[in-house]
């Protein structure tokens, strides 16, 4: 990489800043309230929003992750792949309409809806926060790593400059500039990836198996058959499956942006383009991985460093040229900038209208204290995200990534489908199912392999002779199963005659939305709204 | 005490196809993990050179997840959004009289 490549990438990624901090200039005149602020307005169109959760869903991990997994493991990579974009029909099958029907501005909504409001929304946030700074930490690691590669740019200045550009969107634009930041980095990561895969394809006359069939012939038939190096054993990759699945369903920044469209329609139509998105990008990035694995190679991928990140942009340098190599480090960095955006706005929503407003303030806290309390959470977020990235320096994105949907799908998935589902819930069997969900993930996480053997360098067979040595590389198939039993015991060993009263409002409003004749109960229900 | 509640029954009718649908899903990705962990022979079967049955039922995941998912909006297309439509229309005019 010359410094000409060098001296491009960094054209390209001002000329992103100068375009969304424009967007933001915008956006700021217009965020006056908290629904603009949490919600832009709930203007969102299902098309846009389709291509927002994209944009917020897609994130380093996806693009440079799954890459240089395929680069240098071949097939084992596609469970990632594939595993990501499950949770989609999920999400619009059980969840988008009836959290745009029953919410407001953050999951919790849902589950407190018709519970007691404070004990359940200080598990949600639990819930929430632990969600959000594991996966800040995975996009911030990602992004120092990233930029000193890309730029030559110095690990910890790099971060710092992603987390303040990052707040400086979330700041002033709230929802409304995150939107179009996510939107912006959709487009040009798709557009990039297909440019990609486009210029790799010429290359074997456009067959996609002939590229696999020059990968297996260099590097062995093995990259085309399910290998030992992403999975290690059955029950891990069942977890791990799992884990991706129902995790997407439990990110609170990608629920977030079901409300900012106007109704459950338009929720259901964005899920429906967000999954033909995602899963095209999916597609493309199995083109691009064998395509790295050939054309730029194993050895100089992994030479370069950055645990196989740089395997798209490398291969963007052998196909495009120096040109195209510094439009994808380019479209890399904003596919991170996208990512913490939607992080650190879901966030402040948790930290401001669940703790400071629903919690300390008990639901009455006026506009203009609601926006000036989500943004200082917004900049004390901006600056853990900033600390976390500089502390956790030098680990593979997506294996982290990987972690934090296990928190999301053994905490918040749980709760919120049996919040939505289940009349019998109760707010006890709410707050056992999340924080249960979250701590047993954080503890059998630090318990097993990924910590033990792969941090702290722990021999494996010495350690798993502990006592408390737990086998499982991802935890989440216990730790689900666990949330979902302990919210069903707690709730049948200490009923909740009034949470089992709201259910019949629970179910008309998750059908129906908020039409105005919903009586008292919903207003005794729902105390924010 | 509550009569045939029309918003229940659209309710259920929801709930059927929603956990049906969720139930493939979950059904064709663990059946595809299963497979990855239990079936490597299976799954290393070339179908023509450079492709494996792996990567081809990896790729057909992703094209299932787009088929389902048409499915529920077809399904939604064909009536639901007009039975909510009624409802809310039903609800709205109900408490006009009432006030």
């Amino acid at each position: 990489m010359s410094a000409g490549s060098n001296l491009l990438a960094i054209l390209f990624f001002f000329v992103f800043i100068a375009l969304t901090l424009g967007i933001t200039y915008w956006a700021a005149r217009r965020t006056k309230t908290t629904e603009h602020f949490y919600a832009a307005g709930h203007g969102v169109t299902g098309f846009q929003n389709g291509l927002a959760l994209a944009g917020d869903y897609m994130s380093a991990a996806s693009f440079l992750g799954i890459a240089g997994l395929v680069a240098l493991n071949g097939f084992d990579g596609l469970i990632y792949s594939t595993g990501w974009l499950v949770g989609w029909p999920i999400i619009l099958f059980l969840i988008a309409e009836p959290l745009r029907n029953l919410g407001k501005y953050t999951f919790s909504d849902v589950v407190a809806y018709r519970l007691q409001q404070r004990p359940v929304r200080i598990a949600a946030v639990i819930g929430t926060m632990a969600v959000v700074l594991t996966y800040l930490i995975a996009q911030m690691v990602g992004a120092g790593t990233l930029i000193k590669l890309l730029f030559d740019l110095n690990y910890t200045l790099a971060v710092v400059i992603v987390g303040v550009v990052m707040m400086t969107y979330v700041l002033f634009g709230g929802m409304l500039a995150t939107t179009w930041v996510q939107i912006i980095k959709a487009c040009l990561l798709l557009g990039g990836a297909v440019v990609l895969a486009i210029l790799v394809l010429a290359q074997f006359g456009f067959s996609p198996t002939a590229l696999f069939a020059k990968a297996a012939e260099l590097n062995g038939k093995q990259v085309l058959e399910p290998g030992t190096k992403v999975v290690t054993g059955a029950w891990d990759a069942i977890s791990l499956g799992l884990a991706l699945m129902f995790g997407t369903a439990g990110l609170p920044h990608i629920l977030m942006r079901f409300y900012t469209v106007p109704d459950a329609k338009q929720a259901r139509i964005s899920v429906v383009w967000a999954t033909i998105w995602i899963g095209g990008f999916y597609l493309i990035t199995f083109i691009l991985g064998f395509g790295a694995m050939v054309l730029v190679g194993t050895k100089q991928i992994i030479g370069v460093g950055g645990g196989g990140n740089m395997a798209a942009p490398l291969l963007a340098n052998a196909v495009g040229g120096a040109a195209f190599f510094g439009f994808i480090c380019a479209v890399a960095f904003a596919t991170i900038l996208a990512v913490v955006a939607g992080l650190t706005l879901s966030g402040a929503a948790a930290l401001s209208h669940d703790i400071w407003v629903n919690v300390v303030k008990r639901g009455h806290a006026s506009e203009r204290e609601q926006l000036r309390v989500a943004r200082i959470a917004a900049v004390i977020l901006g600056i853990c995200a900033i600390a976390l990235g500089i502390i956790f320096q030098g680990q593979n994105i997506a294996y982290m990534v990987g972690l934090t949907f296990s928190i999301a799908a053994s905490a918040n998935f749980p709760a919120l489908v049996m919040a939505i589902f289940w009349r019998r819930f109760t707010t006890w069997g709410a707050v056992t199912a999340i924080v249960l969900g979250a701590v047993s993930t954080l503890v059998l996480l630090y318990c097993g392999p990924t910590i033990q053997v792969d941090i702290l360098k722990h021999d494996l067979a010495e350690i798993s002779k502990q006592w408390w040595y737990f086998p499982l590389k991802n935890p989440c198939l216990i730790t689900m199963t666990l949330s979902f039993l302990s919210g069903i015991v707690v709730s049948l060993l200490k009923p909740e005659p009034a949470a089992e009263a709201g259910f019949a409002e629970v179910e008309r409003r998750a059908i129906l939305g908020a039409i105005p004749d919903l009586g008292p109960a919903a207003a005794k229900a729902a105390p924010a709204q | 005490m509550r009569t045939i509640d029309p918003i229940h029954a659209i309710a259920a009718k929801r709930w059927g196809i929603a956990l049906t649908l969720s139930a493939l899903m979950l059904v064709i990705y663990l059946g595809f993990i299963l497979l990855v962990a239990f079936g490597k022979p299976l799954l290393s079967i070339l179908l023509s050179p450079g492709l494996s049955l792996g990567i081809l039922l990896g790729a057909l995941t992703i094209v299932c997840c787009w088929i389902l998912s048409i499915v529920y909006v077809l399904w939604a297309n064909r009536g639901y959004d007009e039975a909510v439509a009624q409802a809310i229309a039903a609800a709205t005019t109900g408490s006009g009289k009432k006030s």
